[in-house]
């Protein structure tokens, strides 16, 4: 009986890492390869984990495949909102389908703050944009 | 079919394809990057190639060098993040 669980989670996981590894060749655009990656080969890891912590039953090695699904879960979106945030900044172009680009001119050139998206700082990113086409 | 032959003969080869994808991407991407999260898949596969060899050798040492990846996969993709952003701010 367990093991039929432990192969079923492992399945499970297998097809998502699969997936996550198809995705990241077939998305036209870095910011899908990125969403596509960090969600599915998370999950995909952390289901074989947690197979494993099923499968051994001394406490030592159930703690260790917990640690480790844990501080995955943890640190894959912080890590991937950082390499997303450094990639508009180098100027990664975005999928010639996206209808608009909401983060224009919400960055400082120089210090890399975001100003709040509330409707008084979207009119004056507008109107210097406007000031520096003309 | 026991456990240990169902990993071994459908588990772990789907896992090789997709780190073989995984490759692909690293080889092919334009943009360093895409390059950059393509090591992140890999390595993160590499961990859960480790994951399902220690079920199927039933030996439970391995997990020590899969957290050690996983530390290393964070730490390199903070780092890359990082130095670009300070190369782009000096430019």
């Amino acid at each position: 009986m367990t093991d039929f669980i432990i192969a079923v989670l492992s399945t499970i996981g297998a097809v998502a890492i699969l997936i996550a590894a198809i995705g990241i060749i077939r998305m036209p655009d870095f910011y899908l390869r990125l969403s596509v990656t960090v969600k599915a080969a998370t999950l995909g890891s952390g289901l074989l984990l947690f197979g494993l912590a099923i499968f051994f039953p001394q406490v030592s090695v159930t703690t260790k495949a917990l640690a480790i699904g844990f501080f995955l879960l943890l640190t894959a979106p912080v890590a991937a909102h950082m390499i997303g945030r450094t990639a508009y900044f180098i100027g990664t172009a975005l999928w010639k389908g996206t209808i608009r680009d909401d983060l224009e001119g919400m960055y400082d050139k120089q210090n890399h703050r975001l100003r709040n998206g509330d409707q008084q700082a979207r009119e004056e990113a507008a109107k210097e944009q406007l000031n520096k086409k003309q | 079919m026991s456990l240990s032959l169902y990993i071994d003969y459908i588990i772990l080869p789907i896992l090789a394809v997709s780190s073989l994808l995984a490759f692909i991407r690293l080889f092919k991407g334009p943009t360093i990057v895409d390059r950059v999260i393509a090591l992140d898949l890999l390595i993160t596969i590499g961990v859960s190639i480790i994951t399902a060899y220690s079920i199927s050798t039933q030996q439970s040492t391995f997990m020590d060098v899969a957290m050690i990846l996983a530390l290393i996969a964070f730490l390199s993709t903070i780092a890359f993040s990082y130095y670009l952003e300070k190369k782009e701010q000096n430019d």
